[in-house]
């Protein structure tokens, strides 16, 4: 692989031996992946910190939370001293929200250890965002802007939505990025990487968030890894459909960007999005793609009792809290029904402050931040049947917990919670 | 595909031996039997480290055991968790002998290159219709050479 000077004395030592052994990993994954070179990035999200008793027992048995650092952000064996980033970086969801340990089974142990590693983080120069959102919170990339994320929902949305150009990156790949602004220069940050190969048509007009997880979710599992060119979107979605739509097509498949011809940046017309690549095949979506896709999606719930409404994945927006709030104001929750939102920590001091928690929490909900039930393995106790308004959720909680899942709107869901039933079962 | 070393699958009989050849993702040399899947795999949410095992609902290698094998498979697919999960493998001593796959993205780059194991891609012939579970496979990726023995 092609190095520059300052690459090399990287490699060689010169800044350090974290950032030597974070040059050795980036040089043999850009040789894996068969990349040319190295391409340089000032934003980078991923994870630092360690939330689980496997970590900690790694930390006290082989050298503390540099160790750690070593070991699992840099793929080194030797353990070298945690250095300061260099890039902007931001942290991404945990695997508990730490305000919350007793919900989440998560023993008062873990919470110190975590809070000892968020303390080494912040001190690295992370910034401590814990969530799947990042461009909610204040980062924000723009267009063209070199970036090392990982998330699949936050790389979708940064791609196709704002523009910016970002693989989809590890715990290692984006740990060495913080302390070196590199990044294989392979993929999605090239121009023929981020042209469109296939067609999707849709025939039927997409209001709400649900029809945009519908519609993800259907186009996720036909593309796959490829990039596909939307037409037929008559009207501008906002960030909460963009948000759902996407992390619906990157889990039914592997999307990882996406153009939607007059609304996504790089797709003012369809020539744009293709680029000068021919549509490999062109798929139309309507009434009856919709319908297969909600039943499929629904396919793993049978009971119409709902234990547990989830409402937050990806992080909820400060506009969906202030939807929840609305359809909850004045209402108590079904007894045998929870509901948890799930939301970055600052958009919960946002909702808080405009008097959304109060709200929902005299509802009976809870509002909680930093991770979400599949990254956490948490639910209420008992919970056989959740409720969700996303696809993304309702695709992983079966897998990951073997429950039951419904999926529907938002009204939807909140009446269940109120009523402890699913209306449409 | 260079047909002078096209093999008919049918013709191969137990005990002879195959060569193809590709691209070395990651150097080294291992052996090990073979467990073969025309299905991508899922890190995070897909696969247990502590056991090697793949856990994901309807996977036809579910319940099955990677460890110690050569992983014969298209390529991943799922989280942005992958190379972690096959990172705590490789701690846990669980992770594959060997890997060979077809669909080059970032996840099984990184994946494979912090698993240690050596990793190949880009061959000559189809690996995953042309290996079956239970083959003896040699990989040799720093010489891009792969030695497979029908069972």
């Amino acid at each position: 692989m092609r190095l520059t000077d300052v690459e090399k004395a990287m490699r060689d030592g010169e800044a350090g031996p974290a950032v030597a052994k974070a040059m050795d990993l980036l040089i043999r994954y850009g040789e894996a992946l068969g990349a040319e070179g190295l391409v340089e990035t000032r934003n980078v999200c991923g994870t630092v910190t360690a939330t689980t008793p496997f970590l900690r027992d790694f930390a006290v048995n082989k050298g503390g939370l540099d160790a750690v650092f070593s070991e699992f952000n840099l793929d080194s064996q030797e353990v070298v001293a945690t250095p300061k980033v260099k890039a902007f970086s931001s942290h991404l969801q945990l695997g508990f929200d730490p305000h919350h340990p007793a919900e989440m089974g998560v023993s008062d142990e873990i919470v110190q250890f975590y809070k000892k590693s968020e303390a080494a983080a912040a001190k690295m120069g992370v910034q401590i965002l814990n969530t799947c959102t990042p461009y909610q919170v204040g980062n924000v990339p723009t267009r063209g802007e070199h970036l090392a994320w990982m998330e699949s929902s936050a790389v979708i949305y940064a791609n196709s939505v704002l523009g910016a150009r970002t693989n989809t990156e590890g715990r290692e790949s984006t740990s060495c990025a913080m302390i070196t602004c590199r990044i294989p220069d392979w993929g999605f940050h090239r121009d023929e990487g981020r042209r469109g190969t296939l067609g999707v048509h849709t025939d039927i007009p997409l209001e709400t968030v649900e029809d945009w997880g519908l519609f993800g979710y259907w186009m996720g599992d036909w593309v796959q890894e490829r990039v596909p060119v939307i037409t037929g979107v008559r009207s501008s979605p906002n960030l909460p459909r963009l948000k759902h739509f996407g992390a619906a097509a990157s889990s039914s498949g592997g999307v990882e960007m996406y153009h939607i011809v007059g609304i996504t940046p790089e797709a003012n017309t369809v020539e744009q999005a293709f680029g000068g690549n021919k549509a490999t095949e062109v798929r139309h979506y309507g009434r009856r793609e919709r319908e297969l896709t909600l039943e499929r999606i629904n396919s793993t719930a049978s009971d119409s009792k709902v234990d547990y409404v989830m409402l937050g994945c990806p992080h909820y927006t400060i506009e969906q809290i202030w939807e929840a709030a609305q359809l909850l104001e004045g209402r108590k929750l079904h007894p045998e029904t929870a509901l948890w939102i799930w939301t970055p920590r600052a958009i919960k001091e946002l909702a808080t402050r405009n008097g959304y928690t109060q709200i929902i929490e005299a509802a009976g909900g809870k509002i909680f931040t930093d991770s979400c039930s599949a990254m956490s393995r948490a639910v209420p106790p008992g919970t056989k049947v959740v409720a969700l308004d996303s696809a993304k959720q309702a695709h992983y909680l079966p897998a990951i917990l073997g429950l039951q899942a419904w999926f529907g709107t938002t009204e939807q869901c909140i009446e269940a919670a109120c009523t402890g039933r699913w209306s449409a079962a | 595909m260079n047909s002078s070393t096209h093999v008919e699958q049918a013709t191969v009989a137990a005990g002879e031996t195959i060569v193809i050849r590709g691209r070395c993702v990651v150097p080294g040399v291992a052996e090990g039997e073979a467990l073969v899947t025309t299905q991508p795999i899922s890190g995070w949410g897909g696969v247990d480290p502590r056991n090697g095992t793949v856990i994901e609902t309807r996977h036809e290698l579910r319940g099955q055991s990677f460890a110690k094998k050569v992983l014969v498979f298209p390529g991943a697919k799922g989280s942005s968790g992958w190379s972690a999960q096959f990172h705590v493998a490789r701690l846990m001593g669980t992770a594959p002998a060997a890997w060979l796959f077809n669909q080059m993205t970032t996840k099984v780059a990184l994946g494979t290159v912090v698993s240690h194991s050596p990793a190949m891609t880009d061959f000559d012939q189809d690996p995953v219709a042309l290996i079956r579970t239970g083959d003896w496979v040699k990989v040799d990726a720093t010489n891009g050479v792969v030695t497979i023995t029908r069972k």
